[in-house]
Parts: structure tokens; sequence; C-alpha cells
């Protein structure tokens, strides 16, 4: 009698521990690069989304107020990691949104793996999320390095740009975009004449854009994001390397063509998942961040957004905050709203349309931040990893 | 032709290009030189003061239209006028006390700074042309070297040699270097010790400040651009020997050689190259390579 008390006791812990709490607010975390390369491209600015979206539900879900947590991984993935880890043990966290850098992305996952709570990556590029690193309680939201691949690289090796090279960030996204848009170039008949790996934030790019440049590939591809792809573009024409090489953005945000002006980026071709000149809710959303940060959103801010509501819907129709419950719910609801209609696969992969984006000529652009023109809209069954080319165990079932 | 299994093209580049790097390491070592040897001072802001020439030099040109031949003048003058004011109201109480006082203050400093002008102007960066008169580049048959970077190096030789001959080889120098030896003596002899001090610290904060101008037109003016830039040269500084205005200069032109070349050989490792020769010279000779034996 004693032991089975004792056994209850212990298995009513496991419980309280494992999953978030159900009294009480339900706390919804968000950890990104809130000062470094990536602040404006996500940031202190996708944490307001965070708190919009929950505001704009009601500040509340199943009667229990909804509380939004912030904080900065400094692109560490220890930081990132263990600030996950302490709140999911400490403030009962429900569901976690990860910003920025795949390094910290993965970590978190293995984190909310661990504690089984709900883990939306974002601003996070890596395939690797959905794929080798797949757990049944992430969800890949907004775009992912397959998808740029497929989506950017495709349309550049069918206009006859069969020879590549890469300059890469050296972390897990770079890896991932370097790897998979390989895979992409290669599948249509291309082939690579070799890369230049570059730290993160690095403060020079003239000495790799020259080993670029004597490997005489018609395309130099960046796989690399924020500050270092304004860098490395604008030493690559300060160089003359836009004369002898195309030049391709594998991941771009809209930030950065603001940054660099029409001047240095027209025509630049880029895969995005989201552009706030698409259509009207979209420009609503927009107008609405405009007013506030004197600056348009990029698409993982959007996309923030739409992942916190998204995540608050699931909650309210499952009636619980219980991670396996809301999971559960989230894979077999779809999702429709301004960002993206789409629906979230068993890998966690959420399946939504992505574009192909040029940048227009400083004469197109008629109003401020109006940059791309669609050239192209891809269904995400082409854009994203397929379930063949998957190795995620959850697919296979 | 092949250099140790490099084409010779590809070696000849990288080793311009690490000139071009090297010197601006010269250039804001040197500054840093200059306050550690006259002030005992470990000035952290170097790097927040490097990034405010830039910014100063954007602004200008951004918000009214000065150009880029007259940021070179003003926008080393505002930096050094705002380490004057530094000096005065933060540094000047702390000389009596350990030198780690003044670089947790300074570091404090670069901190705030750094952040405030994040929270302005964001993270992205603000593009700055390269002045009409130096646009375009030289083919130089292994390589393309854009006229700016010829203008840079140029630049910061001259004001580095300049600033060793007025510091080694000249009468101000001389109390300078006098001054900090022995102030009450210096003062005894009628010279004004502590304003000396201060046009010192204005002057190494300028020198940072001109780094920054010379930086805009390569890097997006961005509020973190001193930060990246900052430990490299403290350790550019450790290798020179603390405090010793030739042995920067030099090693700082020879590191970001070193750096290039390294980019040529062994990619990932030059990002810590410049730590791996601190650690080894540090073993070899404390007080680095041109340093006086403490």
């Amino acid at each position: 009698m004693k032991l089975n008390a004792l056994v209850a006791a212990l298995a009513f812990g496991f419980a309280a521990a494992a999953s978030a709490q159900t009294t009480g607010p339900v706390k919804i975390g968000f950890i990104t690069d809130m000062s470094s390369l990536y602040a404006d491209i996500d940031g202190p600015a996708g944490g307001e989304m965070v708190k919009w979206a929950a505001q704009d539900f009601g500040g509340k879900v199943l009667g229990r107020p909804i509380e939004v947590l912030t904080a900065d991984h400094q692109n560490k993935a220890d930081v990132a990691s263990s600030k996950a880890r302490e709140w999911m043990d400490k403030e009962s966290l429900a569901m976690l949104v990860g910003g920025t850098n795949s390094g910290t992305g993965l970590a978190m996952a293995k984190v909310a793996e661990e504690k089984k709570r709900a883990f939306f990556a974002i601003g996070a590029g890596s395939a690797r999320l959905t794929n080798e690193a797949c757990s049944p309680y992430t969800v890949h939201y907004a775009y992912d390095t397959v998808s740029l691949a497929k989506v950017a690289g495709t349309a550049l090796v069918k206009e006859g740009n069969k020879n590549w090279y890469f300059l890469t960030a050296d972390y897990a996204f770079g890896h991932s975009l370097e790897g998979d848009a390989a895979t992409v170039v290669k599948a249509n008949g291309g082939t690579v004449a070799g890369s230049a790996r570059h730290p993160l934030n690095a403060s020079d790019f003239s000495a790799f854009l020259l080993q670029a440049q004597s490997s005489k590939a018609q395309i130099l591809a960046l796989a690399n994001a924020g500050g270092d792809f304004t860098n490395a573009m604008k030493a690559a024409k300060e160089f003359g390397i836009n004369k002898s090489m195309k030049l391709a953005g594998l991941l771009v945000f809209i930030n950065d063509v603001h940054s660099l002006g029409l001047a240095n980026t027209e025509g630049l071709q880029l895969a995005d998942s989201w552009y706030w000149n698409q259509d009207d809710a979209s420009r609503k959303f927009a107008k609405r961040f405009f007013d506030k940060y004197k600056r348009m959103p990029s698409s993982i801010q959007a996309a923030d957004y739409s992942a916190t509501t998204t995540y608050l819907k699931a909650v309210q129709a499952a009636g619980s905050t219980d991670s396996d419950k809301v999971m559960a719910k989230l894979k077999s609801t779809k999702v429709d709203d301004f960002y993206n209609k789409g629906q979230i696969r068993a890998d966690g992969r959420m399946i939504h349309d992505m574009y192909l984006f040029q940048v227009k000529s400083a004469k197109e652009s008629t109003t401020p931040w109006d940059y791309y023109k669609t050239v192209a809209k891809i269904p995400g069954e082409q854009a994203f990893t397929t379930v063949a080319e998957s190795k995620c165990a959850l697919l296979k079932k | 032709m092949e250099i140790f299994g490099i084409p010779h093209q590809a070696f000849l580049g990288q080793l311009l290009l690490g000139l071009v790097n090297g010197a601006f390491y010269a250039m804001l070592s040197l500054g840093l030189a200059v306050i550690f040897g006259l002030l005992d001072v470990v000035n952290f802001a170097h790097g927040a003061l490097y990034m405010l020439g830039a910014f100063v030099a954007w602004l200008l040109l951004d918000k009214l239209g000065v150009n880029y031949w007259f940021a070179l003048v003003l926008a080393p003058l505002t930096v050094g006028g705002l380490g004057v004011v530094i000096e005065r109201l933060f540094l000047k109480h702390l000389y009596k006390l350990d030198p780690l006082y003044g670089l947790l203050l300074t570091f404090g400093l670069a901190l705030i700074i750094e952040g405030v002008f994040r929270e302005i102007f964001g993270s992205s960066g603000q593009e700055y042309p390269v002045p009409e008169l130096l646009q375009g580049a030289t083919n130089l048959g292994f390589m393309i070297l854009p006229i700016y970077r010829t203008w840079v190096v140029g630049v910061s030789l001259v004001v580095c040699l300049g600033t060793w001959y007025l510091i080694e080889r000249t009468r101000l120098g001389a109390y300078l270097r006098a001054g900090t030896e022995n102030a009450p003596l210096v003062q005894a002899f009628g010279i004004n010790v502590p304003v000396m001090v201060m046009l010192t610290y204005g002057a190494g904060a300028a020198l940072a400040g001109l780094a920054g101008v010379l930086a805009a037109p390569i890097i997006q003016v961005n509020p973190l651009m001193g930060s990246n830039l900052i430990i490299v040269v403290f350790a550019v500084v450790v290798i020179g020997g603390m405090g010793s205005i030739m042995g920067s200069i030099l090693t700082g032109l020879g590191l970001g050689v070193v750096e290039g070349l390294t980019r040529v050989f062994y990619p990932e490792a030059s990002s810590i190259v410049v730590f791996v020769i601190m650690v080894i010279v540090l073993m070899i000779r404390p007080a680095g390579l041109f340093g006086k034996e403490a």
C-alpha cells in the first residue's frame, strides 16, 4: 500500500514536471537574437509580434491570461537552451517560439522535445529541424534551407547558371543551406566548383571573395544572412566580382535590401515565404507594424505573429495546453491567415506556398519599401522536403 | 607558377588584402597604444569610438549632405571632442586607481554607446557610398584592387608614421612621455599635464574616429562594427607590446597579412590565428614583440 502511494506520488511528480501547468497564465516564450546581426529581421520587434498576437487573441485562452516572455540568446546555442530549460522548469512554459540562428534553434528543439513542450521554429532556417533532428514537438513554421534551395536554386540553374561557388556562414544554418543548395544544383545538372566558409559576423569578406573569383564559377551563392549577407554583397561590388560572376543571395530579407539600397540589389532573385505588399491583409498588418517601427516587417516577423495565433487557436480547439493534445490539433488543422495558407505535416514542417521574388529597380519602385515583384509562386509540396526525401521517422509511419 | 601549392595570383592577392586589413588594425591599435602608453588606460571604448566615427560620417552625408572629404576631418574632430568629454567626466578620476577600473569604465561606456545606437538605428546597417573620386578599381593582373582600398592603406600609413614621429621625435612628444613618467616634475617646469593627458585621450579617440570614416564606404555602417573588431585589435596591441607605438603599427600590418594568408591555406582558422599568435607571443615574450621588459 505504502509502495503504491509512493509510486503514485512519483508518477504525479513526473506528470507535473512533464507537462505545462493547467492553471494560472499560459506562458509563451520567445528567444531570439535581440542585439546582434539578426536583430532587425526578427529581434525585439519579433517579440512584439508574439505579444500582438496574444493581445489580438483577447489576451486570454481557455479563460487563462496569456503571458509572453522574451530573451536574447546572443547567437549562442548554450544560452538559448539553458534559457528554454529554465522557463520550462520554473515558469511552466507552454510554448516556445524560436527566433533566428539555426544553432540555437536546434538546441532549443532538443530541450522542447525532452520537456514535451510545443516549439515553433521561425527565424531558424536549417531544414534539419524537421529532418534528421525532427521531434514530435517541433513545428517549423516559416521557411527552411531546403525551400530556399529549391525555389531560388532551381530558378537560377534553369536560367543556365550551371557552375556554382558558395560563400558560406560557418555554422549550422550555412552548412545546411550550402548542402541543400548543392543538392538542388546537382539534381538540375549543375556542378559545384567549391566553397569558402567565413565566421558568423565576419568583419571582412574580400579574402573569401577573391578565392571565389579564382574558381571561375558562374554563380557566387551567398549562403549567409543578415549583416553577413549585406557586407559580402557590398565587398563583391567593390571588387568587381559582380562583373565576372552572378551573385545569388540564398537567404535575403527585405531589411537587407533596404539596407543595401536598390542600386546595389536591383535584379537580385530571392526566395521568401511572405512579402508585406502581396495582398490587402498583408498590407494591413504591415501598416500597423510600420506605424510603430518606421520600417516594414520581415517575413519572419509576420510568421512570429501568425505562429502564435495558430498555436493559441489550437489550444482553444484542444481545450487544453497539454502539448500532445495541442500538437495533434495543430497537425490536423489547416492554417489560413494573412501570412500564409498551409498544413503542418507529421514531421512538424508547415507546408505552404513559397515565392520567388525579384528586386525592383529604383525606377520601378514607386512607394517606400516597394522592393519586390513576384516572379513565381511555388506550391508547398514542391518547395519543401518531400516525404520521400525525408529521413524523419515521424513521416514513415 | 605556384607558391606552396597555391596559384601565385591568389597568393599575391591575399597578401595585398591582408595589408589592407592590417592598415585598419594598425590605425586602431595605434590609438590604443597611445592611450595605454601615455595614460595607462586600457581603452575598451575604442571600438565604439570607431563606430561613432563611421556614424558621424554617415549622418553628415545623409542628414546634412556633407561629403566624405569634410567628414574625414569633421568626424575625427567630433569623436575626439567626445573623447575629451569622456576623459574630463570619468577617466580623470580613475588615474590613481588600478588600470582595471579604467578598463571596466570604458567597457561599460562602449556597451552603452552601442546599445543606444542599436536602439536608434537598428542592426541592419546603413549604406555609405564610396566617394566619386575614389570609385573604380585597378586591374593588377593578379587581382582587381579597388582604388578606395589603396587610398585607405595610404592614409593609414601616413597617419601612423605621423603619430609615431610626433610622439617619439618631437618636443611635444617628449613632454608627453615625460609627463607620464613623472607628472609633478613636468608640471613644475610649467607644463599643464592634466590638459596634455586630456588632449592625448582626445587624439586617441580621434584616431579611432578616423578609422571609422575610412571604413564606412567598405562595410555597412552598423552599431556593431566596432565590437566585431575590438577584440582582434586588442590582441594586436598585446602582441606588439602594450604601449609600444611602432610595435602596434608593425604588428597591425603584419597580423593583417598573416590573417590573409591563413584564409588561403586554412580558412577555418582565419578568425583565431591572431589569438594563437597572441598565446605563443605571451609565452615566449610576455611584454610583447616590441615591448620593453617590465
